[in-house]
C-alpha cells in the first residue's frame, strides 16, 4: 500500500435501484488495486454495500465518501431522508420497515445493520428525523 | 466439494453464462430469497441457489466473492442480469427445480461446508 491517502466519492441515486451497489463496487474494485488483505476487502464491500442499499431503499438516495489509507478504510455514507427515529431497534436483526417491494427486490431481511456491525471494526450511526442519516463504517487493515 | 459441471447435471440445469468455468470447485452453498441472510454468512468456495433474478442478486454476489449463482424454479433472469454477471466473472447456471430441493440435492451430494468468521 502507498502511503498516501486514497479519497474517493459516488453519489448514490435513488431512481435506479438496478445501478444501487456501483460505489461499493468500486471500492471493491480500487482496494483490489492497492492489494489490500482479501478478508479487509469483503468486509468493507459487504458493509459498505448494505449501507449504499439502505441509502438507496430507505434514504431516498445519498452519497459515498471513503478515504483508504495504509491504517484503515473509512466510508461515510449519508443521506438527506426521513432517519431513524429509534436506533436501538433499528440495530435489532429481523426488524426492518422495508415495503414489500423492496422485500420481492431480495433486501428487507432487517439485517443490514447487524451486518454492518458484523464487518467492521467501528461503526457510528448519526440519524436525526426529518433530517437525514449518516453511516461510518470503518475496518482496519491490519486486525 | 463437486465440480461445478457435476452440479449441472445432478440440478439438471442450464448454463446461462461461463460455460468457460465447469472446472470451478464447490465446497459449500446457500439457499436464499433475501440477500442479507446470504451476506450475513461468509463462506469459502460457494454457489448461491436463489429464486431471486435481478440485478442485485449479481452484486451481492460480487461483494461476496461468490462465483456461481443458481437461480432456481424455472426463473429466466433478463439480459441486463447475465450482461453484468458476464462483466463480474460471474457464471450462471438456471434449473426447473425449486429452492428446497435445490438445496437438497445439492447436500446430499456432498456440498456441506459450512460459514468461516463465525
Ligand atoms: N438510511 C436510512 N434512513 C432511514 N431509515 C433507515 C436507514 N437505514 C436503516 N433504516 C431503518 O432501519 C431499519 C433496519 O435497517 P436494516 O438493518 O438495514 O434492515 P432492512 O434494510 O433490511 O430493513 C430499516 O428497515 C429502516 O427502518
Ligand atoms: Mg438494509
Amino acid at each position: 500500500m502507498s502511503e498516501a491517502a486514497v479519497k474517493l466519492h459516488y453519489d448514490i441515486d435513488a431512481e435506479d435501484f438496478t445501478t444501487a451497489g456501483e460505489a461499493s463496487s468500486g471500492v471493491k474494485k480500487t482496494l483490489t488495486r492497492l492489494g489490500a488483505e482479501p478478508d479487509v476487502i469483503k468486509r468493507v464491500a459487504i458493509a459498505m454495500y448494505e449501507a449504499e442499499i439502505n441509502a438507496v431503499i430507505h434514504g431516498g438516495g445519498g452519497a459515498a465518501d471513503v478515504e483508504i489509507t495504509p491504517e484503515k478504510v473509512t466510508v461515510v455514507i449519508s443521506d438527506q431522508g426521513p432517519g431513524i427515529p429509534d436506533l436501538d431497534k433499528a440495530m435489532t436483526p429481523g426488524w426492518s420497515t422495508a415495503t414489500n417491494l423492496v422485500r420481492e427486490m431480495g433486501f428487507g431481511a432487517g439485517m443490514g445493520l447487524p451486518n454492518m456491525k458484523r464487518y467492521t471494526d467501528e461503526m457510528y450511526v448519526e440519524s436525526e428525523v426529518g433530517v437525514g442519516t449518516k453511516v461510518t463504517l470503518i475496518v482496519n487493515m491490519k486486525r | 466439494m463437486l465440480k461445478l459441471s457435476e452440479i449441472v447435471k445432478i440440478l439438471d440445469a442450464q448454463v446461462l453464462t461461463g460455460e468457460e468455468n465447469m472446472d470451478l470447485e464447490i465446497y459449500s452453498g446457500c439457499g436464499a430469497d433475501l440477500m442479507s441472510d446470504v451476506m450475513a454468512f461468509v463462506k469459502e468456495s460457494v454457489i448461491l441457489c436463489t429464486g431471486l433474478v435481478n440485478p442485485q442478486v449479481v452484486r451481492t454476489a460480487e461483494m461476496m466473492d461468490i462465483k456461481v449463482l443458481c437461480f432456481v424454479r424455472g426463473k429466466v433472469p433478463g439480459d441486463q442480469v447475465i450482461e453484468l454477471a458476464k462483466e463480474k466473472g460471474i457464471t450462471i447456471i438456471a434449473t426447473q427445480h425449486p429452492l428446497f430441493i435445490c438445496c437438497g440435492m445439492l447436500y446430499s451430494n456432498g456440498i456441506k461446508g459450512r460459514g468461516v468468521w463465525n
